[in-house]
């Protein structure tokens, strides 16, 4: 039994994820998954569910979490990668006003390159992608904060403003 | 570090830009900082340093951006910092517009989301920025922003 959490972010649901999760989960009992939907109607038949998480709350399930799936957004991925957590991600696309623009999925080709990281491009890649989600121990670790030549450069520029 | 300490104004919308701007914070390492942001419960990850909620806005919502650049105004005319950093979105446009009529210095750190071009409040506040920084070496060009590596901190 693995437990995985699926998050939305706070801004706007995404169905089209968590229903391709849904349909994995039904096939997989054995799993638990906890779905963070957003303010939506549709509600997941197989997965457990809660429209947000406040941050202490978002903190403890991931950090209880065997690995994580969610859009393809900055915070979700910095959340995974900061505890070692393998992360699968379907990235929001404008044209089906799932955000306003696409940058999740240039985010997603961006981090799709660092280990334990899983893209789906289209919510048919989910159930196979979980597959080898499942089958993934953990992914590249970032630290708690950043470090290295941006960090250097902005302390210099504060040190001399 | 030269000199005396400064005080710094961090400034941020929600979600990654909030997470951003707190893999920075060793940068103002020995600066005091002052946290601005969108969300209440946010204030759990800044541990004792002061946090500023103001009303978060999208550029779709006019009188929302009156007002956000309101409370913006008035924080920093109360906070009075000697340095503004932002990740963005909006209120962090506002914060270097705003800032840098009050004579604070200011940094522009565009998104790490913005992979294939910079954000669209990048683009208009970024020159106005004393520094302005991309995450991405592709998108560093002369009169523009500078590539000074990204907030993951990895190498490569």
């Amino acid at each position: 039994m693995k437990k995985l959490l699926v998050t939305v972010g706070a801004q706007m649901p995404f169905d089209r994820l968590i229903r391709a999760v849904d349909a994995w989960a039904a096939e997989h009992p054995e799993h638990r998954v906890l779905a963070q939907v957003g303010e939506t109607d549709h509600r997941p038949a197989h997965t457990r569910w809660t429209k947000f998480l406040m941050p202490d709350d978002f903190d403890r399930e991931f950090d209880g979490a065997d690995a994580i799936i969610g859009h393809a957004g900055i915070g979700t991925l910095f959340a995974a990668m900061q505890r070692g957590k393998p992360i699968l991600v379907l990235p929001r696309e404008s044209a089906r006003r799932e955000t306003r623009n696409d940058h999740q999925i240039a985010t997603a080709r961006a981090f799709e390159a660092y280990s334990g990281v899983i893209v789906a491009w289209t919510e048919d890649e989910v159930a196979a992608g979980l597959d080898r989600l499942l089958a993934t121990d953990g992914s590249t670790t970032l630290g708690d904060v950043a470090s290295g030549p941006l960090v250097e450069r902005i302390a210099r520029f504060v040190d001399e403003a | 570090m030269l000199g005396r300490r400064k005080k710094v104004v961090a400034i941020s919308s929600g979600g990654g830009h909030w997470v951003e701007l707190l893999r920075l914070r060793p940068a103002f390492e020995g600066h005091f900082v002052v946290f601005v942001t969108v969300n209440e419960a946010y204030r759990a990850h800044v541990g004792d340093a002061p946090l500023r909620v103001i009303r978060d806005v999208t550029r779709w919502d006019k009188l929302g951006m009156i007002e956000t650049s309101l409370q913006v105004t008035r924080v920093l005319v109360e906070e009075r910092p000697d340095v503004i950093v932002s990740t963005g979105a909006l209120p962090g446009f506002f914060g270097v517009l705003i800032g840098k009529r009050l004579g604070a210095k200011t940094i522009w750190v565009d998104s790490l989301a913005n992979v294939e071009e910079l954000s669209m409040s990048g683009q208009k506040i970024g020159p106005h920025a004393d520094l302005w920084l991309t995450q991405w070496p592709e998108l560093a060009r002369p009169g523009g922003p500078e590539f000074a590596g990204n907030v993951l901190g990895l190498p490569g």
